[in-house]
């Protein structure tokens, strides 16, 4: 294994590095907002943040094009924003409101923009994995040069659809980046517990894939490594495994006691703030004065307030839409579940074999 | 291998009281299930670039008994292409594909295989549009089979398309004829939806009228194959056959059957079947599956629910023996519904169980035996 250390990364501007900045501190002060939110009921159901992982999401994303796809979990909030799926847009489908990207019939766990190709959020574990490589076989068999990066976790790792899905990506050379968002714990279940090789990089080589892990407490090693990956996965040398050594600071999602592990092991992890941490890399360089700093956090803010102020006015979508887009309706067959009630005047009793 | 199985079903029975039946037209041309759906994956082949063929040994000389024969020779191995069995990733990855534009046909030689799917399927493909606001669509046709007889056992023989029948978002056809294999197939294949297309692998040997052009046989359309005024006999899939093979059997005692297939599955056009048995007052519903929580319970649900209080009506569903399917051949005949039984049934809901009749076997009435390969 080898983790790039990033004590000097001479292709990272001021402005890059302070891009990177801003976008973590969009996905943190955005999800604090959401957790107390859902404290007041505004957000229901499940929330799992990402609130310690962000380096994970904003330095692989920052490697990619606007072309490439993203495939996600249930723990995608910073990867949409990132993406630039507007945080209204985000919030209000927190909320289940119509104006949410996926009309908020999705929610937390299924936000969605095929525009900006971010495929999902995805709440069953492993279920995007497959979806990828399709994405990435779709690129190759139509000659499209652009990859697809599948994001997961390590507790999908444990299941039958990774093993399957790196197969199919090595075995069809597929440009799919694998980027495994290692945080220790399936749900409650340490790695140690649920994985009879922790070392998830190493999982790459029975495939023939290249691996890597990397700090992903480290925004820009992470974004290093991810640049290195997608120039093979693009070049057309088959799929890259990396996985992001990473940990999530708050619970697995909003109801968990976090039995689990202890308190000193997450304050341990806390020291290693990915904000933080490049926050104070910025500042030894001289590339961050207080005042800025100030000027994105209010930057944030004001953008938050804003996605809020989009979820609360939002409406919901109307009770006759219910049965709405169960099913694309058909525009060259001219049937569909619609047309079935009228279906006894327009049932054929012996087959048109007419010309 | 003979085609004694075969029942036209395009010169309709004279039925006791069904009047001189409007013979349909002369068919132009005779093709085999086999080839019915070979041709439809091949003219949608030809007609849409984005439409593609995968699976499990698709481009080996066996060629699914030969419905995807010479098709990777024709346009291929980008379009039409083996995998490995990985079931459960290959329906992700097909979805994937339909996502990106694509109109992936997913083969599998047995729906039991399915069962490896079911995620993908029920969890991914199903809810794609409606859970991401309307704003995708995932056209995907998963071709698989259903296996009968010759000792095909437990894992080989199952009829599980009522799974399939209760996740919104799916389409199912099971269609009988050659002519609707191939109109269903290209229905399937231009559907913006998943659909779930389901053969069986003794129709595969039926032969029937099939025209050269492209058309299709929609979703949610019955077929009333044969009319009647007695009884109404819904056959799904190969139970169909079966059931116009009761339908003859009962012509003996003077009972008149109307024999409807439903062809699609969801969306069901259960009005037809409605009006046949505001009609007849009677429903036999035969399944090539399990009666628990079937497409049979469904059928005689929806009717009854539909004509409760209007028409006094007597129902009856018949389908798999609730076992797992044995191998044993005296057993695995007993394990069927065969058309005597179902002839024997529909009497009892004329007649009353008291006449006890039960139809001595008439051989060219008699079932086809299988014997493999697959």
């Amino acid at each position: 294994m080898v983790i790039p250390k990033c004590a000097a990364r001479p292709d990272c501007t001021r402005e890059h590095g302070l891009e990177l900045l801003y976008q973590m501190i969009r996905i943190r002060r955005f999800e604090e907002k959401c957790a107390e939110l859902y404290s007041r009921g505004k957000i229901r159901g499940f929330l799992h943040l990402y609130i310690g992982e962000e380096g994970v999401a904003v330095g692989a994303l920052a490697a990619l094009d606007e072309d490439d796809a993203i495939v996600a979990t249930y723990r995608e909030h910073g990867q949409a924003l990132v993406r630039g799926i507007p945080a209204g847009e985000i919030m209000a489908e927190m909320y289940g409101k119509a104006n949410g990207c996926s009309r908020g019939r999705g929610g937390s766990m299924h936000l969605f923009d095929a525009r900006r190709r971010f495929f999902g959020g995805n709440a069953i574990v492993g279920g995007g994995l497959p979806m990828a490589v399709g994405l990435a076989l779709a690129d190759k068999l139509q000659k499209r040069e652009r990859a697809t990066v599948c994001i997961f976790g390590d507790g999908a790792v444990a299941e039958g659809a990774f093993h399957e899905s790196l197969n199919l990506a090595a075995l069809w050379k597929l440009p799919v980046l694998f980027l495994c968002e290692n945080n220790l714990y399936a749900m409650g279940t340490a790695i140690e517990r649920h994985q009879s090789q922790t070392d998830i990089a190493q999982k790459g080589a029975n495939y023939g894939i290249p691996a890597e892990a990397v700090d992903g407490m480290d925004v820009l090693a992470v974004e290093q490594v991810s640049r290195l990956a997608l120039d093979g996965v693009r070049s057309g040398a088959g799929p890259f495994l990396l996985e992001a050594r990473t940990y999530r600071f708050r619970a697995h999602s909003m109801y968990d006691a976090e039995l689990y592990r202890s308190k000193d092991e997450v304050e341990q992890w806390k020291r290693r703030d990915p904000i933080a941490f490049l926050t104070a890399r910025l500042r030894e360089a001289h590339q961050l004065s207080d005042g800025e700093l100030a000027a994105l956090e209010s930057r944030v803010a004001a953008e938050i307030d804003e996605a809020v102020a989009v979820a609360e006015g939002g409406p919901w979508e109307p009770l006759a839409d219910l049965t709405k887009d169960v099913y694309t309706p058909q525009s060259t067959v001219g049937a569909g579940i619609t047309q079935a009630t009228r279906a006894s005047r327009n049932a054929v009793s012996q087959p048109q074999v007419t010309p | 291998m003979e085609t004694t199985l075969c029942i036209d079903q395009y010169t309709p029975h004279k039925s006791a009281s069904s009047g001189a039946a409007v013979a349909s037209p002369k068919p132009e041309r005779t093709l085999s299930y086999v080839d019915a759906v070979r041709e439809a994956t091949d003219q949608e082949m030809d007609r849409d670039a984005s439409v593609i063929l995968f699976g499990l040994d698709v481009d080996d000389p066996k060629a699914i008994q030969g419905t995807t024969r010479g098709l990777v020779e024709k346009y291929g191995p980008e379009r039409v292409f083996g995998t490995p069995l990985s079931e459960d990733a290959m329906t992700g990855v097909a979805i994937g594909a339909a996502l990106a534009g694509l109109r992936p046909i997913h083969v599998h030689i047995r729906m039991d295989f399915l069962m490896l799917s079911m995620n993908q399927l029920v969890n991914v493909a199903a809810k794609s549009s409606y859970m991401y606001g309307g704003k995708v669509k995932v056209p995907l046709v998963v071709r698989s089979m259903i296996g009968k007889s010759w000792g095909q056992g437990a894992q080989h023989s199952q009829g599980l398309y009522s799974f399939f029948m209760h996740v919104p978002g799916l389409k199912v056809v099971a269609p009988t004829t050659p002519y609707d294999a191939k109109g269903c197939l290209i229905a399937a294949i231009r559907d913006d939806n998943p659909v779930m297309y389901v053969e069986h692998r003794i129709l595969h040997f039926q032969k029937g009228p099939v025209p050269e052009k492209l058309y299709t046989v929609n979703p949610g359309k019955a077929r009333i194959t044969s009319p009647g005024d007695d009884v109404t006999l819904v056959g799904i899939s190969y139970m169909q056959l079966e059931c116009l093979r009761a339908q003859r059997y009962l012509d003996d005692v003077g009972v008149s059957a109307e024999v409807i297939d439903p062809i699609w599955l969801a969306p069901l056009d259960i009005d037809t079947i409605v009006e046949s048995v505001r009609k007849t007052g009677r429903l036999v519903v035969v399944d090539n599956g399990w009666t628990s929580c079937g497409a049979s319970a469904e059928i005689v649900a929806q009717v009854t629910e539909r004509l409760q209080g209007v028409r006094d009506v007597r129902v009856q569903r018949l389908g798999f023996a609730p076992v797992t399917c044995p191998t044993s051949p005296p057993l695995e005949a007993e394990f069927y519904p065969d058309s005597r039984r179902i002839a024997a049934v529909c009497n009892d809901l004329v007649h009353g169980k008291s006449q006890n009749w039960y139809p001595d076997e008439r051989p060219e009435l008699k079932d086809l035996e299988f014997k493999g390969p697959f």
